[in-house]
């Protein structure tokens, strides 16, 4: 078998008293696309953190494409050059244009010239239907716009990895469509993704692999029809049931 | 519209009414407003203010550099920055406490006397020194105030996108930080601008020390109204800039308020 572009082993993450994790195991295979599904203070959000190394972690490893990321004295910044992040609340720069906001990375970090950064920014821009919004300032922008721009300027590193951090939760319902077309585009391409995501539907359609995180760690995973159709954990299946209840699958 | 301009005429209508029916109304008028005096005084004061202008540049060019660094340090995380961040809390804790009249005292007296081999000993400069001790304590606390007003989530985005630690701050934070308090920090400018006048203590002849000179050669206080017209004529253009320059920020990101 070849190397996973991801391997997480025995994962433990504490803040403060509160373990958050508590022993996670999870391997992406390379174009693989895996959703985390679970109750908000699961342990989503914190587990993707902490893959990108925005997080300390106190035990286990997390390898990248067969080289360990959590050895001590790594350079960090090269490992994240390599993983992309969106988060839920955007974060875009709001003193910057959409075109500055996307190259800052490849020219800053990748010491990629202006031109050729701008070059870049440009088709990722167009090809997700961004073009015309090049230079508007982020507060000009809906949210799922901005979200896009957000996923963009991940992309603009053309990392091996990216990871969404539950990228749909802070848009408006009829903003979301168009953010999930984008990931489900990324996935036809190919694209390596680990999704945190409250949106089941969703995850049941792009999803290779789902896995149901509980109490910091990862109770139950398969595919899809698997997990949304026959769930054998009691906890998964209460989880599911709460999820239909609201409507949301 | 009509109603603002009739309170304004009633307002300082009143207030004039009662201010030249004071007692001491004429001699007030005399000793001040002696405008004959007041234009013949202008230039040789004003030409003395151009040392408070000097000194204001220079300073203020300084300070913002040096307070920025101050600020910098004093946000760096981590244990081993601990000397460091120890240094910076002293440092604007005492430059802060001590009055700035005293600092300018101790270094303009003090250390010409020291009469040291490449130590300059122009009361000017030590002033200056003073001003750019002072006020880069104070300045630092606005910047800081502005670094810390930057959501962290803006320092996660730009590290994950593989940026330094320096050059997140740079990129990221601090062009955040600074438009944030453009507005105090115009105040403490203007404040520095004010405590120029405190280099009068030194015996340098700048815009205070020239007033008085004037003043007690005819005992009319209308030389101190030239100096504080030259203080307010600086003032004035530096808060219009300022707010100029907000505005500028606010239309460029928000024009057009938000699109959908």
């Amino acid at each position: 078998m070849s190397t996973p572009a991801l391997a997480i082993e025995g994962l433990h993450k504490s803040f403060g008293k509160l373990e958050v994790l508590r022993g996670i195991d999870l391997e992406l295979a390379d174009h693989e696309v895996v959703c985390l599904i679970g109750a908000s203070g699961s342990g989503k959000s914190t587990l993707l953190r902490c893959i990108n190394l925005l997080e300390p972690i106190e035990e286990g490893r997390i390898a990248l494409h067969g080289e360990e990321i959590t050895v001590r004295g790594i350079d960090v910044d090269r490992v994240r050059r390599g993983i992309g992040i969106v988060f839920q609340a955007f974060n875009l720069f709001p003193h910057m244009s959409v075109l500055e906001n996307v190259t800052l990375g490849p020219r800053k970090a990748l010491g990629l010239g202006k031109r050729q950064a701008e070059a870049r920014a440009t088709d990722l821009l167009a090809r997700f239907g961004l073009a015309d919004k090049r230079d508007e300032y982020p507060d000009r922008l809906s949210g799922g716009q901005q979200q896009r721009v957000a996923i963009v300027r991940a992309l603009a590193m053309q990392p091996e990895l990216l990871l969404l951090d539950e990228v749909t939760s802070a848009l408006d319902p009829e903003l979301v469509a168009e953010v999930l077309e984008v990931i489900r585009e990324l996935a036809v391409e190919g694209m390596t993704m680990l999704i945190a995501t409250h949106e089941m539907s969703f995850a049941r359609d792009v999803a290779h692999r789902v896995c149901f995180l509980d109490e910091g760690v990862i109770l139950e995973q398969g595919s899809p029809a698997q997990i949304f159709g026959a769930p054998s954990e009691p906890r998964t299946q209460q989880f599911l049931q709460r999820i239909v209840a609201a409507g949301r699958l | 519209m009509l109603i603002s301009v009739a309170s304004t005429l009633v307002f300082f209508g009143v207030l004039a009414f009662l201010v030249t029916r004071a007692p001491g109304w004429d001699r007030f008028k005399a000793y001040f407003f002696d405008w004959t005096l007041y234009r013949e005084s202008f230039p040789e004061i004003a030409e003395a203010f151009l040392i408070n202008v000097r000194i204001f540049l220079v300073a203020e060019a300084i300070i913002l550099v040096t307070a920025l660094g101050l600020a910098v340090l004093r946000s760096l995380t981590g244990p081993v920055f601990f000397p460091v961040r120890a240094l910076a809390v002293v440092y604007a804790d005492f430059f802060r406490g001590v009055p700035t009249i005293l600092v300018i005292l101790m270094l303009g007296v003090g250390m010409p006397a020291l009469q040291l081999e490449g130590v300059p000993d122009s009361e000017i400069f030590w002033a200056t020194v003073s001003l750019v001790l002072v006020y880069t304590a104070y300045v630092s606390e606005v910047y800081r105030a502005g670094i810390e007003s930057v959501h962290p989530s803006q320092d996660a985005a730009a590290r994950s996108l593989g940026l330094t630690r320096l050059q997140a701050l740079r990129y990221v934070v601090l062009p955040q930080a600074v438009r944030r308090v453009i507005p105090p920090l115009l105040n403490d400018f203007i404040g520095l601008q004010k405590d120029t006048a405190l280099v009068s203590v030194l015996g340098v002849v700048e815009v205070l020390n020239q007033a008085g000179i004037n003043e007690a050669a005819d005992f009319n206080g209308t030389h101190y109204l030239v100096a504080a017209t030259l203080f307010v004529a600086l003032t004035i253009p530096l808060a219009r800039f300022t707010d100029w320059l907000v505005a500028r920020d606010r239309r460029r990101r928000q024009a057009g308020g938000v699109a959908t």
